[in-house]
């Protein structure tokens, strides 16, 4: 039966080839498609990923979080979304743990993630 | 079952059903039988598992024994004894209807069996009936228990029939398509496609 779903699963694991590296404490530009009536944009959600989850399942997700106009704002992107025109790495972070929840309850300066050392 | 994406880019959780090779092993007509039918049969089954009066039944049709023979009784096409019928019988966008047996749930109580709210919250003392049925019924009038009432049982392993689930996707060559939400059952057990 397995086999079988990996057949439905095949067009998923094709877009997954073209999604690049990333983790959570990464700085990501997010090219969103949106549609207004008949007109598609692409709209970029910048932040940093705060979590990636259900790994390697065709329902992985992550989040990005953001801080606009002094509030925070989170987005949930389905990884594998038709949604999604594609994901730019602009930073790598270096962090301690794989969900940044501690983020939350911080500010400004309190809120930054150190940059990796390569 | 696993998750496919809608062309608005949403996600819509489905799942896989093989649907054939299904064999016509009888042809009920109204003056043999009474009534119009055809029995269709799936799933493969040993010769050694097979009791004598079925295996006569399958020879007759010019087939292997089947796992599980189901009868339509209003088929939309007329199809004749031995024929073969597959996933090709359904396009995508079709809605249908899955009929399986419910997953055993054992013996529950009232509210995850009958969806009851329990008694009360946790205070005005309260402490061991949070989820009770609460009253079953008035006191000297009418001193018993009314028939039918909801209580606690024996849950799961029973006919469930679920509507309109649409069909995302058809491959023919294995036989397979894939349905929008879940079907009753477990995995690896039966359903009946009605559209």
């Amino acid at each position: 039966m397995s086999e079988l779903i990996k057949l439905v699963e095949a067009d998923n694991a094709a877009r997954r080839n073209d999604i690049p590296d990333f983790n959570s404490g990464d700085t990501v530009n997010v090219h969103v498609k949106i549609r207004e009536g008949n007109k598609e944009r692409i709209q970029i959600f910048t932040g940093a990923v705060i979590q990636r989850k259900n790994a390697g399942s065709n329902g992985e997700t992550f989040t990005v979080r953001k801080v606009s106009n002094g509030v925070g704002v989170e987005r949930i992107f389905p990884i594998l979304s038709p949604n999604i025109e594609k994901i730019e790495v602009v930073r790598f972070g270096a962090v301690r743990r794989s969900r940044l929840y501690y983020l939350r309850g911080k500010q400004g300066k309190a809120a930054k993630i150190k940059e990796k050392k390569k | 079952m696993t998750s496919l994406y809608n062309a608005d880019g949403s996600s819509v959780a489905c799942t896989l059903i093989e649907a054939g090779p299904c064999v016509v092993t009888q042809v009920k007509t109204v003056e043999n039988d009474g009534y119009e039918a055809i029995q269709l049969g799936f799933g493969e089954k040993k010769e050694k598992n097979t009791s004598k009066p079925l295996a006569g039944h399958f020879k007759k049709a010019g087939t292997t024994p089947k796992r599980k023979l189901v009868e339509f009784k209003t088929f939309e096409k007329s199809l004749s004894l031995g024929e073969t019928i597959d996933a090709t019988l359904f396009t995508e966008g079709d809605f249908v209807d899955a009929i399986g047996s419910a997953k055993g749930r054992g013996f529950q109580g009232v509210v995850k069996r009958h969806g009851f709210g329990g008694v009360g919250g946790q205070t005005h003392g309260q402490h061991n009936r949070a989820r009770h049925p609460g009253s079953i019924g008035a006191c000297s009038f009418p001193s018993r228990v009314f028939k039918g009432l909801r209580m606690a049982g024996r849950m799961g392993n029973n006919r469930v029939k679920v509507q309109n689930l649409q069909i995302l996707k058809v491959y023919p060559e294995q036989n397979l398509i894939v349905v929008s939400g879940s079907v009753p059952g477990a995995k690896n057990s039966f359903v009946i496609l009605e559209k």
